[in-house]
């Protein structure tokens, strides 16, 4: 490692610590590769955004505060997920409007926080992918990621170089999956008939497995996938980027 | 109308569940589309036509009282009347009032969102005046007795087999033979066509709306692609054009400026059939044209909108993008909504306009998958302006108690990092214990919403942090 690694502050989301910490660590594993000295804080938790869309600013202000306390201290802030990264960075300076000096914070915490696989790609500039994996996968666009971070061709062109990985298109990657946080729970007969549509989708382009950068829309496609009785898993894009393919995919049993 | 939004769950699933609605939805999901991107591809500078377009209305909405007052003093030079009217209650009574005076039996129409917003065809019936709708999508409709599902393609929620089923049924009092054949576009569109011709020389009154208000000229402005709002326009003696405030335009480049991110969003066409500009009643050497204009500008609640946080929505053109782009309007189809405006623009719209009660799941009914405000030609942040709905909502306690329990709850162990890790440790240690043989759960008794549906994935076992803790 480089004398004055860079030192990044890993966000690691609270469904990816509750419900998959194998992304929490493909994400180390990946970042160390890049070159970067990781930590992980302690008391991170949550980015408040389930509050901030349910309409409960004061609480997602209250959150907001505590990680950028939590994280003011790196040179960068790294989620493997670009709803929260996207939380962070387009929607934390706006709840301080009123307060210059939290609003200051805010801002200079949004500038250095980033989704993983494009800060990898567009801080880092790195390309070292050294992974396999057989079979056909197809990338889907997660809404936060691509329309608040920009994040479309830098998770494409990393799996490009996974050896023995096919990446089909998918026609309809950029429509929503349904997930939308709570949205899911709260209006699921609705989240249900999008998470059918990019089942169909998935199966027309004939791939064996989804990726995405976002655990909430993976466990909701991949959890329609497994009630179809579907053949296509699904996994974190960062999991494969990372040569974790051989692990057991979202859902499955190990 | 009276509104069923507050229904949107219920009505929701069983429009998910309509065969006939998904096809017709698929048609617009799939095939308009596809257009659209190409449409807007083709035009280097659609971006920065939106931003031109958004810079404008903000400067005309800064401005209103100004160009408002001028378009109706050139409006009054070029020989019309202007009527302001507050509310919906005072615009149907303007209208009346006029279509009275021109001692109106039937009154065409051409398409109008503010018409629908402030339900003039029934006040017009109730007092005997006969209106017919002559948009094609809006003459099926209203045979059916159905609101429009969508701001630009009233009918998109209809198959073909419904227009003739829908046609032989009402047509075949006429003089229509009952077995005629009525099963390609063509012969639906030709026979629409005799009856509406039946009412365009009927009527003594022709009521259309507006895309734009020109303040500079006193004009009012339709795009159309069928030609009906010129019939409507010219035939009759009268023509009552109903707008609603924020319609108004500095200039004529600037309703043109508009009419070029409209077309492309609205219809995916560079520009539509017919852009029809009306000044004043027709002159002494016209060779047709009303004999009265009368343009009814009609407020209904923008004031309101234009000193608060709702403003932005005052931009929109209705355009109907964000609705033939949304997901969950894709979904659910418009009439789901419950009121006048579907989709996007009505989650922010409706509450504004019926109240949040009424609309309370309009603006939480959305993945705030941002898709919407990404093809807005007038760049209106539609997720932000529905949030702040949300925060209205749980502020005045709109959003019920167990929502916002759930909230809060979340949020005081968010905020106690060592509390959360116990909890998380020993409900995420349980859950993997009961899950990890099989890899996930097909119900689980607290997330019977996910469960009922989909499987719930189960989680490894311990969560990261404490992984991470014991590795280090």
């Amino acid at each position: 490692m480089a004398p004055n690694p860079i030192r990044v502050g890993l966000f690691v989301t609270c469904l990816v610590d509750l419900f998959r910490p194998r992304i929490g660590f493909a994400a180390v594993r990946l970042l160390e590769a890049a070159g970067c000295r990781v930590e992980v804080p302690a008391s991170q938790t949550c980015c408040g955004q389930p509050a901030y869309n349910g309409g409960d600013r004061r609480d997602a202000q209250a959150i907001a505060r505590d990680v950028i306390a939590a994280f003011e201290g790196f040179d960068y802030v790294v989620a493997p997920s670009g709803s929260c990264a996207g939380m962070i960075r387009r929607h934390y300076p706006g709840l301080f409007d009123d307060d210059p000096a939290m609003r200051a914070r805010a801002d200079a915490l949004a500038a250095r926080t980033w989704e993983i696989v494009s800060f990898l790609a567009d801080v880092m500039k790195w390309d070292g992918v050294a992974a396999q994996l057989s079979g056909k996968a197809a990338y889907h666009d997660c809404c936060s990621g691509l329309r608040e971070l920009g994040v479309k061709r830098q998770p494409r062109a990393l799996l490009a170089k996974v050896a023995g990985l096919e990446v089909a298109d998918l026609p309809g990657s950029e429509i929503c999956c349904g997930f939308g946080g709570a949205f899911c729970v709260k209006y699921p007969a609705v989240s249900d008939a999008l998470a059918g549509d990019k089942l169909r989708e998935l199966e027309a382009a004939g791939a064996d497995l989804l990726l995405a950068g976002d655990l909430g829309c993976l466990m909701h496609i991949s959890g329609k996938l497994h009630r179809e009785g579907s053949r296509v898993r699904a996994r974190h894009v960062i999991e494969v980027l990372a040569d974790m393919g051989g692990e057991p995919a979202i859902g499955e049993p190990g | 109308m009276q509104p069923t939004a507050h229904a949107f769950k219920e009505v929701s699933r069983q429009k998910i569940a309509d065969p006939d609605l998904q096809r017709a939805l698929l048609k617009l999901k799939t095939d308009f589309r596809a257009k659209r991107v190409q449409v807007v591809n083709r035009l280097p500078e659609f971006e920065a036509l939106r931003d031109e377009a958004k810079k404008l209305k903000d400067h005309v909405l800064e401005n209103l009282d100004y160009y408002l007052e001028t378009f109706e003093r050139n409006c009054t030079a070029a020989g019309g009347q202007v009527h302001w009217c507050a509310t919906a209650a005072e615009a149907r009574d303007t209208v009346l009032r006029i279509c009275r005076d021109a001692g109106a039996k039937t009154v065409t129409k051409g398409k109008s969102m503010i018409g629908e917003e402030i339900a003039l065809n029934d006040h017009l019936e109730a007092h005997g005046i006969k209106a017919v709708e002559t948009d094609l999508g809006e003459y099926i409709i209203q045979l059916r007795g159905e609101p429009p599902s969508h701001i630009t393609a009233p009918a998109v929620h209809l198959v073909k087999r419904q227009w003739t089923e829908t046609f032989r049924a009402l047509h075949t009092a006429s003089d229509l033979a009952p077995d005629r054949p009525l099963d390609e576009p063509r012969q639906i569109l030709d026979e629409a066509r005799a009856m509406l011709r039946r009412s365009f020389f009927a009527a003594e009154v022709g009521i259309t709306g507006a895309n734009f208000l020109i303040a500079e000229t006193g004009s009012t402005v339709i795009v159309t692609n069928e030609g009906n709002g010129d019939l409507t326009q010219t035939l009759a003696g009268t023509h009552i054009v109903l707008a609603s405030i924020e319609k108004v335009v500095p200039t004529l480049e600037d309703a043109m400026t508009l009419v070029r991110v409209l077309a492309r969003s609205a219809t995916a066409q560079e520009i539509t059939s017919y852009t029809t500009f009306s000044t004043g009643p027709r002159r002494a050497t016209d060779a047709d044209g009303p004999k009265a204009f009368h343009v009814v500008l009609v407020d209904n609640g923008r004031s309101d909108l234009l000193g608060g946080e709702f403003r932005e929505i005052l931009r929109c053109i209705r355009c109907g993008a964000c609705q033939s782009l949304c997901p969950v309007y894709g979904a659910v189809g418009g009439h789901t909504y419950g009121w006048v405006y579907a989709g996007p623009v009505g989650a922010v719209l409706t509450p504004a306009l019926i109240g949040l009660e009424e609309a309370r799941h309009l603006p939480e009914a959305s993945s705030f998958c941002g898709a919407c405000e990404s093809v807005c030609p007038m760049r209106i942040p539609l997720p932000s302006l529905m949030r702040k709905w949300r925060e209205r909502a749980f502020e005045t306690r709109v959003t019920p108690a167990a929502t916002r329990g759930a909230y809060k709850l979340w949020a005081f162990f968010a905020r106690r990092p060592v509390l959360y890790r116990a909890g998380a440790r020993a409900a995420i240690g349980l859950l993997g214990a009961l899950g990890r043989k099989r890899g996930r759960f097909r119900s689980l008794p607290f997330a019977a919403g996910w469960t009922a549906t989909r499987d719930f994935p189960a989680p490894e076992g311990l969560t990261f942090l404490d992984q991470w803790a014991r590795r280090r």
